[in-house]
């Protein structure tokens, strides 16, 4: 992954500008205890991470905090990130991913009330207008290779990943056998992966 | 579970769709197995595109302010730099960064030394903000908690064949053992066997396997008082 990080880059604002470089970079300076380089990382992925989170925990305050957990996991580890093994956005996401997943079933509150629609909440900033795009491009070229999925895979990817329910909670809400909601989630997700890269989405960013 | 069903489970861990002990198996699994860890790089990273997906508010502007202000506390409290040299098997470090940190994870897991009891107690002190973090020689620290609770990690070579190292709690005129090890920098942190209490010092030093000392012998560092 090269130097494709404008999608989501912060302001230019700062008094050592990072947003020019690569999550990479900011991993490892975060590693060296650059507190810049956290803030650059979070304004890059705080607004994906809370989207995420709040799909997931479906409340504000319990999405604040997986958020907040996330990044100083972030923090607390970069030194452990290996490039050579993952990509940052899909660390830092299934960091927050798993920190929610986490709060949901502490919570016991997954999936109880719809999420509300129309929550005030002040913008810290508003997107760029490229962001904004590359943003929307991907949300649905992911749900285009969503919808090619069979329904049930993509059944069984959007329960497990969004509503944080177990590969057994799945299969006893969907009355099938686990072993049937281990193969679809399986097929799915390795098909998912497969139509991703054909459509160029294979890295978690677009580049631009 | 037969090493087939294990493998299976690669698509659920990347999706976080297994219960605790699952996880742990599956972890545990994927320390040793090469293929499952190439699988999940990419089934992560298609787990991952599916963030993309909700639409939702940007997060409140005092969030930032938390998370930068927490990040900035930690810097000063000096623990967290601690924490990454011990490559402490935080779960979702583990989770992401498999090969290194899974096997790490496995050795600290499987390891007869520490109890799970131990692990936690480290953690503890380690995470712990509050805890004060002394040199104890030139190749170690020790890490104390506000409560006295002590964990001493080490970057020392592996104590000489015959020998062990020792640890100590001195106390005004007391001087009470507090733990035995072997390994240095390849070793997990040692949890020490009593409380340090305020003033008290932590002393190390090298004895000889299986004898029994009252008194270090061969001192290898002393921190300064608590």
């Amino acid at each position: 992954m090269s130097v494709n990080l404008r999608v989501l880059r912060g302001g230019a604002r700062r008094p050592r500008d990072y947003s020019d470089f690569p999550d990479e970079a900011l991993l490892a300076l975060a590693a060296r205890e650059d507190e810049e380089a956290l803030a650059q990382l979070y304004d890059r992925y705080s607004r994906l991470a809370y989207g995420l989170a709040l799909r997931i925990v479906r409340d504000q305050a319990l999405a604040e905090d997986a958020v907040q957990d996330a990044f100083m996991t972030v923090w607390r580890t970069a030194a452990s990130f290996r490039a050579d093994r993952a990509k940052p956005t899909t660390w830092i996401l299934t960091l927050v991913h798993r920190r929610a997943v986490d709060v949901v079933r502490r919570e016991e509150r997954r999936r109880a009330a719809p999420l509300v629609e129309g929550m005030e909440v002040p913008e810290e900033r508003a997107l760029a207008a490229d962001e904004e795009i590359a943003l929307t491009d991907r949300r649905r070229l992911v749900q285009e290779a969503l919808r090619q999925l069979p329904d049930e895979q993509r059944e069984a990817l959007e329960l497990a990943y969004y509503g944080g329910l177990t590969q057994s909670e799945l299969a006893d809400r969907l009355s099938v056998p686990l072993g049937t909601i281990k193969s679809r989630m399986f097929t799915g997700l390795r098909r998912l992966r497969d139509l991703l890269a054909e459509a160029g989405l294979d890295e978690p960013l677009l580049d631009l | 579970m037969e090493q087939e069903a294990v493998h299976d489970l690669v698509a659920a861990y990347a999706l976080d769709a297994l219960d605790d002990s699952e996880r742990r198996e599956f972890e545990e699994h994927l320390a040793t197995c090469e293929k499952c860890r190439e699988e999940l790089e990419g089934l992560r990273d298609a787990a991952a595109a599916l963030a993309y997906v909700p639409e939702g508010p940007a997060p409140p502007p005092a969030l930032r302010d938390r998370v930068l202000k927490q990040v900035h506390d930690e810097k000063a409290s000096n623990v967290v730099a601690l924490r990454r040299r011990v490559a402490l098997p935080a779960v979702a470090t583990v989770a992401v960064v498999a090969a290194a940190a899974a096997i790490v994870l496995a050795i600290w897991a499987s390891s007869l030394s520490s109890s799970l009891d131990t692990k936690n107690a480290a953690l503890a002190v380690l995470s712990n903000h509050a805890s004060k973090r002394m040199p104890l020689g030139t190749a170690s620290e020790v890490v104390v908690a506000p409560d006295g609770r002590a964990v001493v990690v080490s970057a020392l070579s592996p104590a000489p064949s015959g020998k062990t190292y020792e640890l100590w709690v001195l106390d005004g005129k007391s001087v009470k053992p507090a733990g035995l090890f072997v390994q240095g920098k390849e070793g997990e942190p040692v949890v020490l066997v009593h409380r340090v209490p305020r003033g008290a010092q932590v002393g190390l030093s090298l004895e000889r396997s299986g004898g029994r000392s009252d008194h270090p012998t061969t001192i290898v560092g002393v921190s300064p008082p608590l």
